[in-house]
């Protein structure tokens, strides 16, 4: 048992753990706080993957930007368990009855796939540096980079005009 | 003699010097407490504390040792674990920040085995910096929300998206940085100025932007709103007392020795000695060490100095006005900034 497998069921355990608190606890400001930590052990996993570039930006970006953004909105709003609005019986029976088939249709459509024989090349590999992220992004993957800056853009476009609407 | 597959002595190695950044991180913070003081005595015309010692050097002790007897007061209404949780964030952000700074020229040992006086020297470095900033507004939401207290969630929020938006015209100017030096690691843009002169030199516009970025990172005068005392109160920190509030405002001080740390890095050669060519003096790797991180201390005791001449010169800003300054006035500039240095950098075709 090596550094790396220690700390990749350490990553997980954490990962799934806290997942798991997002979605059973009551109070929201609670339920952000554990998927901040969720996001901090994917950072973690990315960094085993030797992925710095991307555990970087999921660390800016999801815990440090969008995150802070939602839990303004809870704090502002001042959700508790209290005000919570309580759900009915069927609704919750009907939420179950759904995710369950999803979870059925995940792994009906993962069980064949070959990529239980590929195992993730941890701790090696260098095409998550930077450098070599930039040079692929701009020379192969140019023409999608250049469409999602442009999904960026005209979302940013449409986020001033909706804010600008009195 | 192997720790899972680390080396004892890499272990032994970093800890010293992990020990060493974080007590100096706390001396710096204890004795900008007071040089504040100084500072604003002599601006202002007076004395300042002079009673703790010769000329008041042990106040920074008195002050602490008052903040750890005084009585430890956690809200009925408060959520406890946040409540501590709070501080405690805002003290390990701005703790962690220092490990990608390198301090000094590596050393070279007898045996001729490299040292760098850096803590991580990683691929992402200065990035990694941005990503524990980003981070650190944690530590005022979470603390300003549990206390339970109106003017401390209104400060919490007005912190929090202060750092916000002032962390994009900060990552615009680092663009125009890297331009330059073409890596992210802190000691290649160290040896990149080195080599070809301070970045400050090439990108003045981009200093000063970023200057005032880290001025509302800090949430120092002028931008320092959430501890608006005749708006708020206290600030996001109104409900804590002892050594939580201590902590509070001890972050806020080695937060500024870090973004001090990290623009003279960044701008001011790091520990590069100004002027003269050190390589050629032919002394002995240990005094290099001892001199670049003289150096760099003193270009950061500088910058600290302007910190605190700004503090008791420039009143604060409106919140309407700061957050005009961010979005309408700093991101455009720091745009530009950003697209003249590359039409330069393309011309000259580097």
């Amino acid at each position: 048992m090596n550094i790396t497998t220690i700390l990749f069921w350490f990553l997980s355990v954490v990962a799934l753990f806290s997942a798991l608190m997002v979605i059973t606890n009551k109070n929201p400001v609670y339920s952000v706080l554990w998927l901040i930590v969720t996001f901090f052990a994917i950072s973690g996993h990315y960094i085993l993957l030797n992925a710095q570039f991307l555990a970087i930006v999921n660390v800016i970006v999801y815990a440090g930007a969008i995150m802070v953004l939602f839990l303004f909105v809870i704090m502002l709003m001042n959700l508790n368990k209290e005000t919570e609005p309580q759900k009915n019986r069927w609704l919750r029976m009907a939420g179950a009855i759904a995710g369950g088939c999803l979870l059925l249709v995940l792994v009906a459509a993962l069980k064949d796939t070959d990529m239980k024989q590929q195992l993730a090349m941890t701790n090696g590999g260098n095409i998550g540096l930077i450098k070599n992220l930039g040079k692929e992004l701009f020379t192969t993957y140019v023409v999608p980079f250049e469409i999602s800056s442009i999904l960026f853009l005209s979302a940013m476009v449409g986020a001033v005009v909706i804010g600008k609407k009195e | 003699m192997t720790l899972l597959v680390i080396d004892w002595w890499f272990i032994l190695e970093k800890a010293l010097l992990i020990g060493g950044i974080i007590g100096l991180s706390f001396f710096i913070a204890m004795y900008t407490t007071l040089a504040e003081r100084k500072v604003a005595a002599w601006l202002q015309d007076r004395r300042g504390p002079n009673r703790a010692g010769p000329f008041g050097i042990f106040q920074p002790l008195a002050d602490g040792g008052k903040l750890f007897f005084k009585e430890e007061i956690i809200p009925l209404a408060s959520n406890k674990f946040l409540f501590i949780l709070g501080p405690a964030l805002a003290m390990i952000t701005a703790l962690l920040t220092s490990t990608v700074i390198p301090w000094a020229a590596p050393f070279v040992t007898q045996g001729g085995n490299v040292i760098p006086i850096q803590v991580a020297d990683v691929d992402m470095g200065i990035l990694l910096v941005f990503s524990i900033v980003s981070v650190g507004v944690y530590g005022i939401m979470i603390g300003g929300w549990a206390s339970n207290n109106k003017f401390s969630l209104m400060a919490a929020i007005r912190g929090a998206s202060q750092m916000v938006s002032y962390e994009l015209p900060m990552g615009l100017c680092l663009i125009a940085v890297l331009f330059m030096t073409g890596s992210l690691k802190m000691s290649e843009i160290v040896a990149n100025q080195v080599q070809n002169g301070w970045h400050i030199i090439y990108q003045p516009l981009g200093f000063i932007i970023f200057f005032v970025c880290a001025l509302a990172e800090c949430n120092r005068t002028p931008f320092d709103l959430p501890e608006a005392e005749n708006e708020l109160n206290f600030g996001y920190h109104q409900e804590y007392s002892s050594m939580k509030l201590g902590f509070y405002l001890f972050a806020e001080y080695i937060n500024m020795f870090i973004s001090s740390a990290v623009m003279v890095t960044l701008f001011f050669g790091g520990y590069d000695i100004p002027f003269v060519n050190e390589a050629s003096w032919g002394l002995s790797s240990f005094w290099m060490t001892a001199i670049s991180f003289a150096v760099i201390m003193a270009k950061i005791s500088f910058m600290l100095f302007v910190f605190l001449w700004i503090r008791w010169t420039i009143p604060r800003f409106r919140y309407d006005q700061l957050m005009n300054l961010g979005w309408k006035k700093l991101i455009p500039l720091a745009l530009i900034n950003m697209i003249i240095s590359a039409a330069v950098m393309l011309l000259l075709n580097k």
